[in-house]
Parts: structure tokens; C-alpha cells; sequence
């Protein structure tokens, strides 16, 4: 009698030891589960931050970017009449901007155009501030803002297409931006080019027109697009989109270099007389 | 008794762990793949949603205009008529005749959108703001730059104009989110102007032809002669 009682506490220990190690094991899994399926969350809460910063909410004229006082040109007496050039070499850094099958890409491409765009630029007396030097990638924001800092300055983009007939360049000018409601007399960064889209016609048409007696085939006028680099510019502004990483050797492009700077640099000196320069940086003209 | 159950606690526990972490590595792999396959799952479902709206005989057939690349000039955009049978509800007309834009011209090379994008949605809000959605592709898909993008834009807004009135303007989201630049140039913070003489024709939404759920739509009931979808090398 007392061993089957004993028979039967022995049997009962195995059923509690089973017992333990299952809840042993399930907490052990339970924080197993629990870590896990945190890492595949945190994933994209670690990635890149592809958002934009937010753009100032309005920038009056007066108000200029940390770049303003450290510009070269902000300690020499204010000159009147357009001297400036603002040379935008687009995309840089991780945005490479077009690709080509031949391993061509845009960024590479109009930071080294800018040097030649430069070069000529001086060679009829301007001034020229690049948004970048080498393969960073400010933001459009930063790059309007070298421009909206300078006074009696014109803003050129410079761009590589992806498609469009080899060997043609076109000049862009903002669209017309659609209308909003007052805004106490300020200009609203969203909106800087928007008093500026007269000229930039105006400059643009000039610049495509030196381009067109050079590149055949390229439109006889500037187009309209609603590029996003020019609408935060405070400043005539244009952008030179030159066709196209399609072209097999990178070598046809580059061939356009002298051209395309002589035909930026001309049309600029072509626009000086007609440009009136506000008295503040950024201002409405 | 007490000296056993220590042996067994303690044998238990170190079982335990060894299973656990052998366990680990297999279970952290399973759940990393069942978050990864509900990911595509909803990526599907979307896009099956997406589908080009199946096409209501009942619908009238008319002559739609669509706006694809001009094989003759360069960067610039040319109609090309397209019968359809086109819904008089205006968001549903819309859906219709940019998924027929999407699906792309006999000639592929004179497309302006990528053949891998698709219309997610498309709202109509009562000031005759047009929302169309469109998934990623269409961002990550097209070539970039200022040429290419507004080309893609321009056909877009153009062909919303020949074919709905009520349409006046046009706001593009990519994957149900507003984005600074199609693909590095084209602005598409703001909404693009597509029509701005007042909504006439059609004149009432006809009641035989309700919103309604989107289907899919088979070769066989492609509308026009469209070629079939190629991805660009
Ligand atoms: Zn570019």
C-alpha cells in the first residue's frame, strides 16, 4: 500500500519537472519572440531620413541664410546693376541625379560644366557664388538661399536630362505659380520667384537663344516647367537641362562644354542692362 | 527528494536555454519573413485594387483623347484618339482614362509614364481638385529629369482636360503621400491647373453607371489598342 503511494509520488515528480521546463522554456521563448519581432520594426525608424527639411515659413527680403555673412561678397561695397552669378550644380552627394547606361551620371557631369561656366562668366565680368564645390547635395532650400542672400544676382541651374534629342540644351523657367492669399506685403519663400517670372522669361530666352545658334535642334525659346529649385529663388532664375546621359560616350557631353558656357555667360551679359536690382537681397524687383 | 529537485531544476533550465538558443535564430528568421510577406501581401492587395477599372459596356463609347510623346518633336507631347467606352461619373471617367494613359501607346517608346506604375486612386473633391495617387514606380521608375518630368506631368494634366471637364486641377501623390520632386526636379508640392473654363460636360453623373469597386481588367477587355507593357532596359 505504502509503495504504491511512494509509486505514485514518483510518477507525479517527472509530471512537475515536465512542468517547470515548459514554463521555463515558454518564458525563455516568449522573450525571444518579444525581441525579434522588435527588430524588424525598428528597421525603417533607423533608416536614412528622407524627409526634406520644412522650408522657413516666409522669408522676408531682409531675412538671409547663415551663408550671408560669411559670403565673400557681403564686406565689398554694394555695386548696382546685376554682377552676380549664382551657379547651381545640381544633385551631389547621394542623389546622383540622371544615369546613363554608360555609367555617366548628372552630379559628376555639372560640377565640372560649372568650372567652364565659371571661367566664362569672369571673362565678361561677373561674379559667380557655385551652391556646391565638390559632391555634397545642399538642399533646394540651401541652394535658393545662396542666391536669395546675394544683391544683383541671376540663379542658373544646371542639369543633365535622361532623354530628349543628343547634343540639344534647353533653358527652363518656373510656371506660373497659382495664386494665394496676402501675405502682409511679404515675399513667401514657397512663392520667391513668383515676382521674378517676368525676368527669368527674359533671361531665359536670351540664354536659349545663344544656345540654340550653337546646338541645333535646341527650341528657339526658354520653356516653362515647374521646377522645384527655381521656385524657392528670389532672382531671375533659369535652368539648363543639357540632353542627355543616354549618349554613349561620355565624350559628346563633354565636347558641349564650351559652348554651353559660352552661351550661359553671353546670354548673362545680354540681360545686365535690363536688370534693375532692388535694393535689398531677395527683394521684389 | 530536495537534492534531486535541484538536479532536475537545474538540468531543466539548462535544456531550456540550449533549445532556446537554438530556437532563436530560426524563430527571429520566420517572423523577419512573415513581417516581409505581409508587406507584399498589402503591396498586392493594393495594386490588385488598383487594377485598371473594368470597363461598363453599358458605358457609352467615345472618342477619348490621350496624351503620349510626339514621335515627330522632340520632349513634346501629341493626342492620339482612343474609343472607349468612358463613364459620365467624373472620378471614374478619370480613373479610366489614366489607367488607358498608364497602359501606354502602341509604341512604347512613346510613353510618358513607366510601365510599372499604377493608379492607386483617384478623388475628386468638390472644388474639382483631382487627387490621383499613383505608386511608387512612378517616382522611381521614370527617367529623371526636368524634360522627362514634366512631360509625365503634362500628360497627365492634359489628358484629364480633353476627357474631364469636371476636372480643373490636378494633385499627384506617390504611395498615398505628398513629395517634394517626382524624380529630383518636377515640383509636385502644388496641384498642376488642368482646366480652368467651368465643368460642363458631362452634364449629371448617370445613375446607371455608380462608382464601384474597382475589377480587374483582362487583355480581352483592354480598351483600344494598347501595347503591351515593357520595362525599359
Ligand atoms: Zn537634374
Amino acid at each position: 500500500m505504502l509503495l504504491e503511494v511512494r509509486n505514485i509520488a514518483r510518477i507525479r515528480v517527472p509530471v512537475r519537472t515536465y512542468f517547470l521546463f515548459g514554463m521555463i522554456a515558454a518564458i525563455l521563448t516568449g522573450a525571444a519572440i518579444v525581441y525579434s519581432s522588435q527588430t524588424p520594426a525598428q528597421g525603417p525608424q533607423s533608416g536614412p531620413n528622407t524627409q526634406s527639411p520644412v522650408p522657413p515659413p516666409s522669408a522676408s527680403p531682409q531675412s538671409g541664410p547663415p551663408e550671408a555673412a560669411t559670403s565673400p561678397f557681403s564686406a565689398q561695397p554694394q555695386r548696382s546693376g546685376l554682377n552676380i552669378v549664382v551657379l547651381d550644380p545640381a544633385h551631389g552627394g547621394v542623389d546622383t541625379g540622371a544615369r546613363g547606361t554608360g555609367g555617366i551620371r548628372e552630379s559628376e557631369i555639372v560640377l565640372e560644366l560649372a568650372l567652364q561656366v565659371r571661367r566664362a562668366l569672369e571673362l565678361q565680368g561677373f561674379q559667380v557664388v557655385q551652391t556646391r564645390q565638390g559632391n555634397e547635395n545642399p538642399s533646394f532650400d540651401d541652394r535658393s538661399a545662396t542666391a536669395n542672400a546675394q544683391r544683383g544676382a541671376v540663379f542658373v541651374t544646371l542639369h543633365i536630362s535622361s532623354t530628349g534629342l543628343p547634343g540639344t540644351a534647353r533653358v527652363y523657367v518656373n510656371a506660373d505659380l497659382p495664386p494665394v492669399a496676402d501675405s502682409n506685403g511679404l515675399i513667401p519663400w514657397e512663392r520667391a520667384q513668383e515676382p521674378f517670372l517676368g525676368l527669368s522669361r527674359k533671361f531665359g530666352d536670351l540664354v536659349q537663344g545663344q544656345l540654340t545658334q550653337r546646338f541645333k535642334g535646341s527650341p528657339d525659346g526658354a520653356q516653362t516647367a515647374s521646377v522645384r529649385q527655381l521656385r524657392t529663388t528670389a532672382a531671375p532664375a533659369i535652368a539648363v537641362e543639357i540632353s542627355s546621359v543616354a549618349v554613349e560616350n561620355r565624350a559628346e557631353l563633354d565636347r558641349m562644354g564650351p559652348g554651353i558656357a559660352d552661351a550661359i555667360a553671353r546670354g548673362a551679359a545680354a540681360f545686365k542692362p535690363s536688370y534693375v536690382v532692388a535694393s535689398t537681397p531677395g527683394a521684389a524687383p | 527528494m530536495t537534492a534531486r529537485w535541484k538536479i532536475l531544476l537545474i538540468g531543466g533550465l539548462v535544456i531550456a536555454v540550449v533549445a532556446a538558443a537554438i530556437y532563436f535564430p530560426i524563430l527571429r528568421r520566420r517572423v523577419k519573413l512573415a513581417a516581409k510577406l505581409q508587406q507584399q501581401s498589402e503591396e498586392q492587395a493594393r495594386r490588385e485594387l488598383a487594377q485598371p477599372i473594368a470597363i461598363n459596356p453599358g458605358d457609352p463609347r467615345v472618342k477619348a483623347k490621350l496624351f503620349w510623346a510626339s514621335d515627330a518633336l522632340d520632349s513634346t507631347l501629341a493626342p492620339a484618339v482612343v474609343e472607349l467606352p468612358l463613364s459620365n461619373d467624373p472620378a471614374l471617367r478619370s480613373k479610366q482614362v489614366l489607367n488607358t494613359l498608364l497602359a501606354g501607346p502602341v509604341d512604347a517608346e512613346l510613353r510618358t509614364l513607366p510601365p510599372d506604375a499604377v493608379l492607386l486612386a483617384f478623388y475628386l473633391l468638390p472644388d474639382g481638385t483631382g487627387i490621383a495617387d499613383f505608386s511608387e514606380a512612378l517616382a522611381t521608375s521614370i527617367p529623371s529629369g526636368i524634360a522627362s518630368e514634366q512631360l509625365a506631368v503634362d500628360s497627365i494634366a492634359r489628358t484629364l482636360e480633353a476627357n474631364v471637364a469636371q476636372v480643373q486641377r490636378v494633385k499627384i501623390l506617390i504611395h498615398g503621400q505628398e513629395v517634394e520632386t517626382l524624380a529630383g526636379h518636377l515640383d509636385l508640392t502644388g496641384a498642376f491647373v488642368v482646366n480652368t473654363r467651368p465643368a460642363s460636360l458631362p452634364s449629371k453623373p448617370a445613375p446607371s453607371a455608380p462608382t464601384r469597386a474597382p475589377g480587374m481588367l483582362t487583355p480581352e477587355k483592354a480598351p483600344g489598342k494598347l501595347a503591351q507593357p515593357e520595362r525599359k532596359p
